[in-house]
Parts: structure tokens; sequence; C-alpha cells
């Protein structure tokens, strides 16, 4: 039973690794690029490392994919946020038809 | 259990190269480092279905040393684009 739930947590996870990428090369702009794939890439392969784990029961390699995961929860949101800090600082561009650019607004007032 | 490994290898091999299709097109710094930080994230689950197909869990360790550079990487090259050294 517990085999047959990890299949499915692992194929979940790889249908969203496959959407985040195909998200990041269809997108027009580096924040929705970045917003597009870091979500998507983040969840499928923390699902699919807990889907490992459940497959391969008490040893060492799921301690191992927990910790994984555990960790990956924690830094991939701290990197989006440093990479889209410092896109902005670099000079990139928004798309055109975005609408709203709060952080420049925010720079404006301080 | 063969015939699901081809699967989760073919899907995870798609989302490599569509990283790389990025990495080599991306018309910018920062489009190439978020493409090198999400292939770091894809390769670390691929280590993990590499480790659960052969049944070794020394697979175990390459992901985690990837998790854990590919952070500090990316960290590094965020940092480099906002313009700041290193000590601050």
């Amino acid at each position: 039973m517990t085999d047959i739930i990890g299949y499915i947590l692992m194929v979940i996870g790889v249908l969203f690794d496959i959407f985040g990428c195909i998200g990041l090369v269809r997108f027009p702009d580096v924040y929705n690029r970045l917003q597009a794939a870091t979500k998507c890439v983040t969840l499928g392969t923390i699902t699919l490392l807990v889907g490992v784990a459940l497959i391969d029961g008490w040893s060492p390699m799921s301690a191992k994919a927990i910790i994984c995961a555990v960790f990956i929860l924690i830094t991939s949101p701290t990197a989006a946020h440093a990479i889209a800090k410092g896109a902005y600082a670099s000079g990139v561009e928004l798309w055109e038809k975005s609408v709203v650019d709060k952080y420049a607004e925010e720079v404006e007032k301080s | 259990m063969e015939t699901f490994a081809l699967i989760f290898y073919i899907g995870l091999l798609a989302c490599c190269f569509l990283c790389l299709y990025r990495i080599g097109r991306g018309p910018s710094a920062p489009d190439r480092t978020v493409a090198i930080d999400i292939l770091g994230t894809v390769i670390v689950g691929f280590c993990a279905v590499l480790g659960l197909v052969t049944g070794k869990d020394f697979y175990l360790n390459v992901a985690l040393a990837w998790a854990l550079l590919s952070f500090i990487g990316t960290i590094a090259l965020a940092k480099f684009l906002e313009g700041r050294s290193f000590d601050d």
C-alpha cells in the first residue's frame, strides 16, 4: 500500500517538475520565469523525495531523502528571493505588459 | 519497477534539457542564474530516483552535497548581480 502511494507521489513530482521547466522556457520575463519555475520545481522535488522515502521504508536512504527535502524547502525560496533582488538591482526591465511595480514605489518613497 | 524508472528518467531528462535551453539562450545574466538554480534542484530529484532504482544509497549523499553547493553558488551569484562585495 505504501508502495502505491509512493509511486503516485513520485509521478506527481515529476509532472510538477516538467510543468515548472516548461514555465521556465515559455514565460516572457525574468520575474515571471522565477516565480513559475521556483514554486513548481520546489514542490515537485519535495514530493519526489517524500515518495522515495515512503517506498524505501525505514532505512538510511529514506532518512537522507527526508533531510534533503527539508533542506530544499528552506533554501529554495531564499535563493529565489536573492535572485529577484539581484535581478532588480542589476537593472533588468519588467515585461512591457506588467501593470504594477511595488518595489520601485517603495524605493522612491524611502 | 524498470518501466517506472524509464518514465521517471525521460521526464527528468526533459526538465534538464529545458533548463539547458534557458541557460544557453537566456538574454540576460539573471535568466541564466535562475536556470542554474532550477537545474540543481532537478538534479537532486534525479539522484534520489537513481538511488531508489539501483538500491545504492550513496546517490543520496551526492544529492545532499549537490543541494548544498547549488544553494551556496546561487547566493554568491545573486550577490554578484546585486553589485555588492562579498563581505557586507
